[in-house]
Order: structure tokens, then sequence, then C-alpha cells
């Protein structure tokens, strides 16, 4: 017995020094610091080599672009650009930076700082991942590629310190919400060079108290795998209208000790929720779970190179034999929406066209004209990555599979990297698929499925389609371009190289204390508008 | 005792260099690369990354200029953190390691020998029997379950504690020692247990009795002295499975530990992460079993010669 005892003894010792305190959330208050559940941990801080999620809500407190999003649309507003003309024919822009927007080392942000960052984020030995943001530049992809060397050709040019142009080689509607995203913001050249080369991957530029940004927030601390502070910048151009003092991103990859820190009063807001918690904290705490829709589609790869898959209807049969409303109501249940279509419908009213209809009938039927009976359809293997919600619509499809069609599914649950590998390499049949568009366009979405792009990956390849998205991208008006991508997805739906499962929801917990904070398709918070009153 | 100390550094050599060439083979024979993202990286880019990394000369090459490398204290840089060295990471985690570690230690030994000495005292008595139990009951039961059991306890029912975290806010460091400490205090109340029960027999222990000695001197001067070998002995491979041992707990408590690097490298395949880790925590288990020999031969005349 006196084990026990001398047990609680000793924890009655270090309880008594700590005892019941504020949680930080409550300080919070007064502090106006934001404690923000971030994922993982972010690789970099570079707005040319990062790709994550996580990277670009740090980098949206760090940096600023020409334009932002609207915190409640998606329509670009001014940022470091005052104000922007649009040539007539749609491919000249003439950008006029503040005069006020200035780094946080005090230098002026200049458009030759844009055209400096361009040219590194384009430089092809930087090995930047998304320069394809930027391909709508006269020239850039050919620098990019390393057909251009000298990158005065490129469309970019400054005409005064406060004065950029941009030169597009097709009217590209959507360019301006490009703009807004973290890897065409600007980067404080003599920083980057201080450190490295234009080229250098990795170099320590990116570290408290070397890093130059001119976003509302300065880099104050950065503790790998436990905080990244950020704190208000006194020399953004609109720092009167910050109201928090700083955020901190706490990298927490595990979605129930984030669950534990936002109960704890740690953190105002979740990157996720547990799965198993998302019915019940719809129930108890409906005013703290947010179910935000994302512009973003949970779908099917399938290999097309494999027979039988090769034949489209066969791909039609499995589409058809999926019950989507409850895999959505009964297995996700994350307030998704079932999807029929590959883009999300609406971003800028884009309405694609839905023809997948749930039909185990006709599923069947389609199975028997394609000449597949069960003799010949050996059991296939369908691919995922761990977790717990791909697992459950893995076996979700495997029953629906076998009930409607009598197929015989082998589930194959492999680690990340492996999973991301043998879809590289076309070693699969089925495999599952997310993506979360880059900008609210459907080019984001259906430029993917074009021939041989690095993210098809399902051998599908089409020249109609192909030649549909180039006309799309020459099209001057919105209109006639929404025309070509809705037929280039109909040619999508109808072949099925991807089957489209449901649209994503964000799931995320949120502390009532936190205004001005607007659900929208890009799950885009600008931090000024933020604030915590109670 | 020098030729001790020569000889176990002499086999250390050819089990560090097993230790390199098995993870290097196993690393690079791992399906899955580093360099595979969900969005694709395009060949271009993969050629200028493979050649910053050096993956492009044929492996045995890769080897040998990694042995070379790491012979001059340079373990690259990190794929997953493309801004930071292996070195660099170590030196971040391993002085939060260290610390949890050395905290779990102390809790287990300041539990586990007072409950291992009040069991001997009345062996087979119910001041044997629970302490036992519970000790038992600590060694089965995993931290996996033991952490966030506390965790659900202290810090959401009771709220007294934080659930996370490493040094931000008072408290947070009670509950990972306390759920890393206990199967260690398990173990040392049952070794104290055995120790003290073997010399509490012994005529020395009987003559101090009968010197009229009051039972505290007895135990504590006399018998503890001689009682705690095991504990002692069991320090060295202790603390080199703490080390080694803590990334469950410091995962369950956001701890940024070592620990958790070693386990995230395995995931992203960071090659040079994944062998500079294992490197560093092998020189650890060499260096603290060595130590424990030491210590060990110092108490033991007899294991000096061999």
């Amino acid at each position: 017995m006196k084990k026990i005892n001398i047990a609680s003894l000793l924890l009655l010792v270090f309880l008594s020094a700590c005892g019941e305190s504020e949680s930080k959330v409550d300080s919070a208050l007064t502090e106006q610091v934001l404690y923000f559940g971030n994922g993982t941990e972010p690789k970099d801080l570079d707005p040319h080599t990062v790709t994550g999620v996580p990277e670009s809500h740090i980098l949206m407190a760090l940096l600023e672009g020409l334009v932002m999003r609207h915190p409640e649309g998606l329509d670009p507003l001014p940022a470091v650009a005052e104000s922007w003309t649009i040539s007539e024919d749609g491919k000249t822009y003439i950008f006029t930076l503040r005069e006020n927007a200035i780094w946080s080392n005090g230098d002026q942000v200049t458009a030759s700082d844009f055209v400096w960052a361009w040219e590194r984020m384009l430089t092809p030995s930087l090995g930047s991942k998304y320069p394809d943001m930027l391909y709508d530049v006269v020239n850039a992809e050919e620098f990019n590629k390393g057909i251009i060397k000298d990158f005065s050709k490129v469309g970019v040019k400054s005409l005064g310190t406060k004065i950029l142009s941009v030169r597009l080689k097709n009217p590209a509607p959507y360019f301006l919400g490009l703009l807004a995203h973290y890897t065409t913001r600007p980067v404080h050249r003599p920083t980057i060079e201080k450190f490295g080369e234009i080229d250098t991957i990795g170099s320590k530029w990116t570290r408290p108290g070397n890093f130059v940004g001119n976003g509302p927030f300065t880099l104050e601390d950065w503790q790998l795998n436990k905080v990244l502070k950020v704190k208000k910048n006194p020399l953004y151009w609109d720092a009167d209208k910050v109201r928090l003092n700083g955020i901190h991103f706490f990298p927490v990859d595990n979605a129930t000790r984030e669950d534990l820190m936002f109960r704890n009063g740690q953190l105002h807001v979740t990157s996720t929720v547990p799965l198993e918690k998302i019915e019940v904290y719809s129930k108890q705490y409906p005013d703290l779970i947010h179910i935000d829709p994302y512009f973003g589609t949970y779908y099917l790869r399938v290999n097309v190179k494999k027979a039988p898959f090769d034949n489209k209807l066969v791909r039609k049969a499995l589409s058809l034999s999926i019950n989507r409303k409850e895999i959505v109501e009964k297995v996700a249940k994350g307030g998704q929406i079932p999807a029929f279509s590959f883009t999300p419908p609406d971003p800028n009213s884009y309405f694609p066209p839905t023809t997948l209809e749930y039909d185990p009938v006709l599923a069947q039927s389609l199975l028997k004209e394609a000449g597949v009976s069960q003799e010949k359809l050996p059991a296939f293997e369908y691919l995922y990555n761990t977790s717990e919600g791909h697992q459950k619509l893995a076996q979700a499809f495997q029953q629906m599979w076998k009930q409607n069609l009598n197929i015989d599914v082998e589930l194959a649950n492999t680690d990340w990297k492996v999973y991301l590998s043998r879809q590289n390499i076309g070693d699969y049949t089925i495999a599952r698929a997310g993506w979360i568009g880059d900008y609210p366009d459907p080019k984001t979405f259906l430029d993917m499925m074009v021939s041989d792009r690095g993210n098809n990956q399902t051998g599908w390849s089409n020249y109609e389609y192909d030649n549909l998205l180039i006309k799309a991208a020459q099209s001057p008006s919105q209109e006639e371009r929404f025309k070509h991508f809705y037929k280039a997805e109909q040619i999508l739906m109808d072949e099925l190289p991807i089957i489209p499962i449901y649209t994503y929801t964000r799931v995320y917990m949120l502390n009532q204390d936190v205004k001005g904070w607007s659900p929208n398709l890009l799950d885009s918070h600008p931090y000024q508008f933020v604030y915590l009153e109670r | 005792m020098i030729s001790l100390i020569l000889r176990r550094l002499g086999t250390a050599i050819p089990v560090l260099l097993a230790v390199i060439t098995l993870t290097f083979v196993m690393v690079h024979s791992a399906p899955g690369g580093p360099f595979d993202e969900e969005k694709a990286v395009s060949p271009e880019v993969l050629v200028k990354l493979n050649e910053r990394y050096n993956l492009n000369e044929p492996l045995v090459v890769q080897y040998f200029d990694y042995l070379g490398n790491v012979l001059q204290g340079d373990f690259g840089p990190s794929f997953r953190y493309p801004s930071r060295s292996v070195t660099e990471l170590i030196s971040i985690g391993l002085p939060i390691t260290f610390e949890l570690a050395l905290y779990a230690i102390l809790f287990a030994l300041m539990l586990g020998i007072i409950a291992g000495v009040i069991s001997s005292l009345r062996p087979n008595t119910a001041y044997d029997y629970v302490p036992m139990t519970i000790a038992m009951a600590g060694i089965c039961i995993p931290s996996i379950v033991l952490g966030p059991s506390l965790t659900l306890i202290f810090g959401i029912q009771l709220n007294w504690l934080p659930v996370t975290g490493w040094g931000d806010i008072p408290g947070d460091k009670v509950l990972p020692t306390i759920t890393l400490g206990t199967a260690y205090a398990a173990y040392c109340a049952r070794l104290t247990r055995g120790g003290m029960l073997e010399i509490l027999n012994q005529d020395f222990i009987r003559t101090a009795r009968a010197k009229g000695l009051s039972e505290f001197r007895v135990v504590v001067v006399h018998a503890l002295r001689g009682g705690l070998t095991p504990v002692i002995a069991f320090l060295g491979p202790a603390m080199a499975g703490l080390l080694a041992g803590s990334f469950v707990v410091e995962t369950i408590f956001g701890i940024p530990g070592l620990g958790r690097f070693y386990v995230e490298a395995a995931f992203n395949r960071d090659y040079t992460m994944i062998l500079g880790t294992s490197i560093f925590f092998s020189c650890l288990i060499i260096s603290f079993n060595l130590l424990s020999d030491l210590v060990a031969a110092s108490l033991n005349p007899k294991l000096r010669d061999q």
C-alpha cells in the first residue's frame, strides 16, 4: 500500500508546483496571440522550393505577393500592388506597387524584387516545385526548361522602381489568382545572396534573424518539431489593420494529440479532427467544429495500361457501382459532397457536367458488353496509403464492387512513399488519390490529366482533351474558356481514367474567440483580418 | 582496466561498420525514395536533386563516399529539411531526449528503490506483494497505453497538467517523465528487492543488528550499499534503452527530441538522417554498455582481470 501513497505524494509535489493555471487560450485574449495547429513540421520557408499546406500557412504571414485573396470570396485584393491595368487583349498586366510597401529590414519592395524572385523561381538549377505557376508568362516555360538562357527575354520587366509589367502568352483570366499563391511572392535578394547563390537550395536565409520578409508578420523563432513563432511586423504597409501581435504555429501531425491540445486550451484552431470524433463533436460542439467546403477531390486513379481497365466500359462499370451518397454519409462522415466530376463545382461559377449516378444494373450490363466475365477478371489490387480513413473507404469500395459486379478486390496498404513511388512508375491497378486545387480555376484540376503530365500517372492520353485545354488557354473570355473546360470534363467523365468519389471538406476545430475567420474554398485566411475577442 | 577499455573499443569498430553497412543497404533498398511527393517532381528537377544529394552515382561509390564523410564527422544534409544538416538535427534533438531520459531514470530510481526496499523488508507479506504486483503491472503496461491514459486523467478530466509540449508550460515535463520512467521504476523495484533480500540474509547484517543499530541504519547504511549492485549494473543499458526508446513517449507528448526525428526519417526516406541517427545511437549504446561494464568492474575486482 505504501507504494501507492508514495506515488501519489510524489505526484502532489509535482502538481503543487504548477497548480491549475489559466489556459493558453485564455491568456491569448490579452496577448492577441493565435495558437495554430499546423499539421506537419514545415520543410523550409523558401517559397520557391516548398509545396506543403503547413508551409503555405506560415508563408501567408511572412511574405506578401502582388495580390492577396479576399478572405470571404476568392477575388484578388490589392496587396503589394496598389492597382493594376490589364490590356484589352488580356495579355499585358501593368502593376503599380505601393510606395509604402517595404521589407522588414526597411528596404523598399521594388518591381525588380519581383523580377529577380521570378527569375530565381524559374532558374532550372534551383529545381523549384511550382514553376508551372508562371508558365503563362511569355518565355517563362522556355527559360525554366533551359531552352532560353537569357532571362531578359522572359515577359516580366521593371518599368521603374514601383512599376512592374507582365506579358502573358495567352489571356489567362485566372492569372491574378496565381499571384496570390506563395510561390509567386517576392523574396529579398540581398539576404538570399548573402547566404548563397541564386540557385542554392537550403541556405540559411530562412532562419530566424536572417529571414527578411514583407508580410504582416516577421519570423521570431523556429524550434524544430516544437513551434514556429511569428510576430507583428511594424513596418508592414497596413500594420494599423493587423490586430494580432503574433501567431504560434505548432507542428502537430497526430490528430489525437491535436484534439487533446485543443480541449486543453492550447490551440485556437486545429488542422484536422480525429475521424471517430467528427460525428460526436458535430452534436456536442456544433459551435466549435467547422466543416467547410474545400476545393479538392477524392478520386481513384485507374491504370489504363492494364487490361481489362484499358476498356472504358469496365472503368465506367466500376464507377457506376459505387454508391457515393452512402460513401459520404456512412463511411467518410465528414460532410463531404458526392463528386460526379473531377473539378469541384463553382470556382467562379463553373459547373461541370455530372453523369455518374449510382446504377448497378447498368454497370453489370456494361461489364457484359465489354465481354468481361468473372473468369476473365482475376482479383485486382487497390492501392492506398496507411490511414484509417483511406482504409475504411477501401473496404467500402471492395464491398460495393463485390456486391454489384461480383469482382474480387485485394487491398494493398503501403506507406506513403511506397504508395507515391508505385503510382509514379505505373506499378498499380487502381489507387486512391486526392488533389487540392492551387488556385480557384478548373485548370488546376483539368491540366493534370493532359497527356504525360507528371501527376497524370494513369497512362491515359486523349488528343481531343489535350486540344480542348490548349483552346481554353487561348480563349479571351472566361465564358469561352469554361465551355472548353466543360467539354474536356465531359470527355474525362466518359473515359474515366480517374473516378471521382467526393469533394473534400475541411474539418477542423476553431475556438470561438477567433474572429474575422471566414470559411472559403481554398482554406485561405489572411491573418490581417483575424483577431481574438470573447 | 585499460586493456578492457581497449578490447571493448576494438570490438566496437566492426560493430559500427556493420551497422553502417546494413543500414545503408536497407534504406537504399526500401521501395519509394525521398523525392516521391504528391505533386510529382519533373524529370529535370529530379536530376538536379539527385545531383545535389550524390544519388546519381552507383550505390557502391555512394557508400564509400558516405563512409569517407562520416569519418570526417560529416553526416551530410537532411533530405526532409533541406536547409539543415543531420549533425544540426541531432544536436537539436539530443539535449531534449537526454533531459527526458535523465528525469525518467531519476524518477525510476526514486520510486523503484523505495518500493524495492519496502518489499524486501517483509518478504512474502502484503508489504511485498502489493508493490511487486504494481511493479509487474508497470513492466507490462506499454507506454503507448500509459501515456494517453495519464493524459486523459490528469490533462483532460482533472485539467491539472498540460497534455503536450516540453518546457513551454510549467508542469509539461511531468507526464512524459512518468510515462517513460514507469517501466524502468518497476525493473528497479524488482532488482532492488532481489539484491536486498540477498544482502539482508548475510552475516554482517546480523552483526549490525546485534550491535543494536537502528533498523534505519542497518538498511540504509549497511544493506543498501551492496543491495543496489544489480540496479547499478542495470543503469547503463537502461540509459541507452531510454535514449533510443523514447520515441514513443516523444510522439505521444509532442516532444521535439531525437527519437521523433529518427522515426520520421524512416517514413520520409531521409537517407542521411536515418544513417546519421542509427550510427549515433549505436555509438551511444556502445558507450553506455562500456561505462556500465567499467562500473561493474570497479565494484567487482574479479571482473577486472578477465
